[in-house]
């Protein structure tokens, strides 16, 4: 592989903070606002998308001797879209509450830019273990980023959370965080502070060097 | 079969649960291309087209699966036929506007990754909408997601001119916006029921 000098703990490691798929790559915006609005929505949601994301990596790094070039979408499209069925079923076996709470959300991971985008950018070039390390980092940094979302949105929304009141019954909730638009603004918040630290971490990292040149 | 009368269809579609800006469907083209009006025009038209179809195709495709009972071929057979479409709209414009066709650049393809598309043909399967049900609701949702894009390209288009702080520029800023349109759709809720 062209990427020897990065250790596998890099693989891993990069999703969760440097390349973090929502806050830094800005990409599967729609099932983290949609289904952000409790913190127990975010995290099925999560670990769904995460499921989807190892297998189909660990899939598609198998098979990418066999995939001809120039069908290697319509390819990937189809092993996503199997593991997402079955993902479906599973979720509604294991609680039917749930499914009915992320409604066609679940049955939209298959679009989600994210897997497409690993299994082209990722595993198609690389091996299946290391596939799996880079899914399972993206899958967790992904789940991370949902549930910050989720968290801020049901504490200020309902007063609780992942069901239980956290916050004194004289607090007024704001309703806004809990319908559509307080995904926007929650979204927006994270960003913000992502923003800053980055900012902040770039300023550290060039002062050093002006002084020395 | 749901027996909601075509025109509360449409206003639901487009403006009470607008896909963009109620159901987060379709954020990524809407943040990406929605930096000027005319190139969020044109997205606007591609990606309805590709609904009118793709919804067409969903229904009849349900109606096969149904018939042979295999309703776990639904994802994998509607977004096969959602790439196709999208191909075909590719080379036709392509051929036709080859102008527009470069203005759009990467987010022409993605328009098959687009939630929006795919969305809507298992919403349409959910609710079990008949035939011209369905082709009105994609009508409604294709201008729900125009009437989104293009509000949100002439906020945007005035935010260039203005000056913004480094750190909000770009997706906060433009996720700001998008939260203060949503606020603003909040007002139809209860219309068209």
């Amino acid at each position: 592989m062209a990427k020897k000098t990065i250790t596998p703990t890099d693989e891993f490691v990069k999703g969760l903070w440097r390349d973090n798929p929502v806050f830094v790559q800005v990409l599967g915006m729609c099932p983290a606002l949609a289904v952000s609005n409790t913190a127990l929505n975010a995290l099925a949601m999560g670990l769904a998308t995460t499921f989807v994301l190892l297998m189909s990596g660990l899939s598609v790094s198998l098979l990418r001797n066999f995939i001809p070039r120039e069908a290697r979408i319509v390819c990937y499209i189809c092993i996503i879209a199997t593991f997402v069925t079955s993902v479906d079923y599973l979720i509604m076996a294991l609680s039917l509450e749930l499914h009915r709470a992320l409604g066609a959300f679940i049955a939209l991971i298959v679009v989600n830019c994210l897997i497409l985008g690993r299994a082209e950018a990722f595993a198609s070039k690389n091996t299946p273990a290391r596939s799996l390390l880079d899914g399972l980092g993206m899958g967790i940094g992904f789940t991370l980023a949902l549930l910050f979302i989720g968290v801020v949105r049901e504490i200020l929304g309902s007063g609780s959370l992942f069901g239980y009141p956290v916050l004194p019954d004289t607090f007024q909730t704001w309703t806004v965080m809990v319908l559509p638009s307080g995904g926007f603004f929650a979204m927006a918040l994270w960003l913000l502070i992502v923003n800053r630290i980055k900012k902040k971490a770039a300023d550290a990292a060039r002062k050093p060097a002006e002084v020395t040149a | 079969m749901n027996d909601a009368s075509y025109w509360s269809i449409f206003l639901n579609a487009a403006l009470v649960n607008n896909f963009v800006l109620a159901y987060f469907l379709g954020i990524c083209p809407f943040f990406g291309v929605s930096s000027r009006l005319e190139t969020a025009l044109r997205m606007g038209a591609a990606v309805s087209f590709v609904m009118l179809v793709a919804s067409v195709c969903a229904f009849l495709i349900n109606l096969l699966l149904d018939a042979v009972g295999a309703p776990y071929l639904r994802i994998i057979s509607y977004i096969l036929v959602i790439s196709s479409t999208v191909q075909l709209v590719e080379m036709l414009m392509k051929k036709f506007s080859p102008a527009t066709f470069r203005a759009m650049g990467i987010y022409l393809p993605l328009i098959t990754t687009n939630c929006a598309i795919l969305g809507l043909a298992l919403f349409q399967t959910n609710r079990s909408y008949g035939f011209t049900q369905a082709v009105v609701f994609s009508l409604g949702a294709g201008a729900g997601f125009v009437l989104a894009l293009i509000l949100m390209a002439g906020v945007r288009e005035k935010l260039e001119l203005n000056e913004v702080p480094d750190l909000v520029k770009g997706t906060v800023a433009a996720l700001v916006v998008a939260g203060i349109l949503s606020m603003g759709f909040m007002g139809f809720a209860g219309l068209g029921r």
